[in-house]
């Protein structure tokens, strides 16, 4: 192909790769900040809702069914449940954990929200919804506001939790 | 925001966060033409319905969506035909110094093409007034191969 002038055209481009970045400032909030604080001092802190009694962990700062303050701060262990998991066996782009690994839905005890986390130091064809884990923490020097200073829950090796007992959860 | 307000806020926790991520995709023929002319220091435009000459060329044409495929040469010079100062732009802006965003209508073209047009100062800018490419030394089939236009009579 040429163009009407006669001069050749050059052989198309096939790929382009455009680096697509968004530069935020996140400000998690009161609630969040005086949880990640805790955080910081290996402590977690949830907040239950005066009028439901539904303990938030991590805190929003309110009730997301009653939508009223959630003032009271309650100290939770660092023990939970497993009520769900998905087993990561594909590699993917930023992927930080080797494959194949473990994230898993954990409740805390006292808690009335699981939140996601890494489950090792357990074969994964062992992992199972009611299996009784704690969190393993980072070094008190390397930890920062967040909680990735969870490095990951383990099994505590006590009996499973009763389907009953966290299917409120699920 | 009230003082008030902000003592309020002292002690929340803030951190910067960075989403990012490389997008790899296939541009196609006429775009990829297109790209491939700039690496060559040309700027390619397609014939469309009617005579016209679109550029950046599109594989249909606007009005009458039939596909397009006669690629031609249009000039480096062209005429700015609208333009917004940037006072002070930002980090990924193509000129770190106050430039016009502007749609620039090269000699051979009938639509404008959006590029920086490095004036100098807001007053030169103006609509009609005659631009030319600034070419990247080093180019590697992309639009920013085009540094930018400059005022034409510049470098006459
Ligand atoms: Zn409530």
């Amino acid at each position: 192909m040429s163009t009407q002038q006669g001069r050749p055209l050059p052989d198309p481009i096939k790929m382009v790769t455009i680096p697509s970045r968004l530069d935020y400032t996140i400000t998690p909030g009161e609630a969040p900040t005086r949880f990640l604080r805790g955080i910081l001092e290996g402590r977690i802190l949830a907040e239950r809702c005066p009028k439901c009694g539904k303990v938030y962990m991590p805190p929003r700062g309110s009730c997301a069914t009653c939508a009223i303050p959630t003032k009271e701060q309650v100290e939770l262990s660092a023990k939970g449940t497993v009520t769900t998991f998905c087993v990561v066996n594909l590699p993917f782009y930023g992927q930080a954990v080797e494959i194949p690994y473990v994230c898993a839905s954990v409740v805390l005890d006292g808690a009335d929200l699981p939140f996601f986390c890494l489950l090792a130091e357990c074969p994964v064809e062992e992992v199972r919804p009611g299996m009784r884990v704690e969190a393993v923490w980072c070094e008190p020097s390397e930890r920062k506001p967040s909680l990735e200073n969870i490095r990951y829950m383990k099994p505590t090796g006590e009996p499973d939790a009763t389907y009953e007992s966290f299917k409120e959860h699920l | 925001m009230g003082q008030d307000k902000l003592k309020h806020y002292e002690g929340v926790l803030s951190a910067v966060h960075t989403l990012e991520y490389p997008y790899t995709r296939s541009v196609g023929r006429v775009i990829g033409t297109f790209l491939a002319g700039l690496r060559e220091g040309r700027i390619l435009g397609i014939r469309g319905a009617g005579g016209s000459v679109l550029v950046p060329p599109s594989e249909y044409d606007p009005v009458t969506t039939e596909s397009l495929t006669e690629m031609l040469d249009v000039g480096d010079t062209g005429v700015v035909t609208t333009w917004s100062w940037v006072e002070a732009p930002r980090a990924k802006h193509p000129l770190q110094k106050p430039f016009a965003w502007a749609l620039v209508k090269l000699d051979g073209a009938t639509t404008s093409l959006l590029h920086a047009v490095d004036a100098g100062d807001e007053k030169r800018m103006k609509t009609g007034m005659r631009v030319r490419v600034r070419w990247r030394a080093e180019r590697k089939g992309g639009i920013s191969d085009i540094e930018c236009f400059e005022p034409a009579e510049a470098k006459s």
